[in-house]
């Protein structure tokens, strides 16, 4: 049987993969190459152009293999690395692993390239000419069973756990049947969810591996002095933590959970999977997500072509690389930031829909998009994005059981 | 439209999609119930009878289990339900973290 057709405008990559953007990244390696970066994305941010990069001097693996991820992501078209000339971060490596792909790829180091000015103009011209280069890119049809949708929520409140939250859990539920790849995470949102989640696991070895991933970020917050075991808020009408945290839960739906993937790793089957964003090892480097757009990074280095975001108290941002879908939860705030807010979860409340009428608005507008309607925030030019330091372990075979 | 739904087949519990005052009507399964005190959106009713001990299904998961018996159309809070979570989860003093069994 022939998998249902999500658009006939992908893009497709040397990997096999398809993209539903074809984006230039302007990619600065140090803060030090922020403004230069910068300066060669601005004139055109409106033309599919995102600024990306790493702030820190010091070499970290992590966030070598997180942009590693992200300039060979399937909605990415050329890339183009800044550097200063003198940080530890592994340009050669990662020009090389983008070259490998066959994606137009360029480096400009400023302490060779004569400076501020010289390196700007440089830059935007590579970015001209790589930009009427990829209006020739050959368009392709991609399946469902070619899509790998992640979730996020942020700017949560009373509302998010009855509205937006469960409608992308029905969202996920069509995917997933439909041999789609999705992606929930925060674990230390999940506190509380484990035994359930496990049981939803398909090995009882996946189930004890999503259980340690919980139980490790309890651990890690808990050591941050910010994980908070006391009842939810009780005034809102929650009343025991997990409680509050199936309210997050809900976002994955009902199926069966396939896998555990840590930032960057790119599943390799449809179905459901937990994105584990905690560091292993000892507590160090601060939050494990110092804010909503460190997750949405690492669910697009996770190959996510698109992000379905869910807000109640409302959020703006969108991100680099992968348009970000608003599924707003409260309709009080649907209305006061409506340009800002793609589906109204909200009329749940009202009685004027039901989650699975939501679920399926998110399913459709997903296509729309893939088929490449801007979302409000792409609109808008919300291009956020920001990577820090951490630190993991590889997952074993036992986190992947379906791949055998 | 019902002030009160259910979020998934097997929960217990209703969830307020908007405030309702104490004297305010529900209609849960055929049967009006009449609220006692003013509930707030977000907040839960017991969509049928739960003796003590009973999980509390919301989203059709546990989130904790009734300390007293509780009628149909009742408010399900804090004065009736407790965490079966927080109890398994300790902080010693040197902030480790335990799970009991």
């Amino acid at each position: 049987m022939t998998p249902p057709i999500l658009t006939s405008n992908a893009f497709l990559r040397s990997d096999g993969r398809k993209g539903i953007r074809n984006i230039v990244t302007v990619v600065y390696l140090v803060e030090c190459a922020h403004h230069v970066s910068r300066e060669i994305q601005t004139p055109f941010r409106d033309q599919g152009v995102h600024l990306l990069g790493f702030s820190g001097c010091y070499p970290n693996e992590y966030s070598f293999r997180m942009l590693r991820s992200l300039c060979t992501h399937p909605n990415v078209g050329a890339v183009l690395l800044v550097s200063l000339g003198c940080e530890g971060f592994n340009r050669k490596g990662l020009l090389e692993a983008v070259r490998a792909t066959g994606r137009p790829a360029g480096l400009l180091v400023i302490q060779q390239a004569g400076g501020t000015r010289s390196t700007i103009r440089s830059g935007r011209d590579w970015v001209s000419k790589t930009l009427r280069e990829l209006e020739s890119t050959p368009r392709t049809t991609m399946a469902l069973n070619e899509l790998v949708v992640g979730t996020v929520c942020g700017g949560s409140d009373g509302t998010s756990g009855i509205t937006a939250n469960p409608a992308i859990g029905r969202a996920f539920d069509r995917l997933v049947s439909e041999e789609a790849c999705c992606i929930f995470e925060e674990t230390g949102e999940l506190i509380g969810c484990e035994q359930i989640m496990v049981s939803r696991a398909v090995t009882p070895e996946l189930g004890r591996i999503l259980d340690e991933s919980v139980v490790k970020a309890a651990r890690y917050y808990a050591t941050l002095g910010h994980g908070s075991f006391a009842p939810g808020n009780a005034d809102g009408g929650l009343t025991t933590q997990e409680e509050k945290s199936m309210g997050a839960y809900s976002k994955s739906g009902s199926s069966p959970i396939s896998g555990l993937i840590k930032p960057g790793d790119v599943p390799r089957k449809g179905g459901l999977y937990l994105l584990d964003v905690v560091p292993d090892g000892e507590v160090r480097f601060g939050f494990p997500n110092i804010n909503d757009n460190a997750e949405i990074a690492e669910l697009i280095a996770c190959g996510s072509h698109v992000i379905l975001f869910a807000t109640g108290r409302g959020s703006v941002v969108g991100s680099a690389i992968s348009p970000v879908i608003k599924v707003c939860a409260n309709p009080e705030t649907f209305l006061n930031l409506p340009e800002d807010m793609d589906v109204n979860a909200g009329r749940i409340l009202e009685g004027e829909s039901n989650l699975d009428q939501v679920g399926d608005e998110i399913h459709g507008l997903i296509k729309r998009i893939a088929d490449g309607q801007p979302t409000a925030s792409e609109s808008l030019n919300h291009q956020e994005f920001v990577l820090g330091y951490k630190s993991f372990e590889p997952v074993g075979p036992t986190c992947h059981p379906t791949y055998q | 439209m019902q002030p009160a739904i259910r979020l998934f087949p097997s929960d217990n519990i209703l969830v307020l999609v908007r405030s309702l005052d104490a004297g305010d009507e529900v209609l849960i399964e055929g049967a009006v119930h009449i609220l006692k005190a003013s509930l707030g959106l977000g907040h839960k009713i017991a969509a049928k009878k739960i003796a003590i001990g009973d999980r509390i299904l919301k989203y059709g998961a546990p989130i904790g289990s009734a300390t007293a018996e509780i009628q149909p159309g009742e408010h399900v809070h804090l004065h009736n339900m407790k965490s079966d979570y927080l109890p398994t989860f300790t902080l010693d003093k040197g902030c480790e973290f335990h799970k009991n069994p």
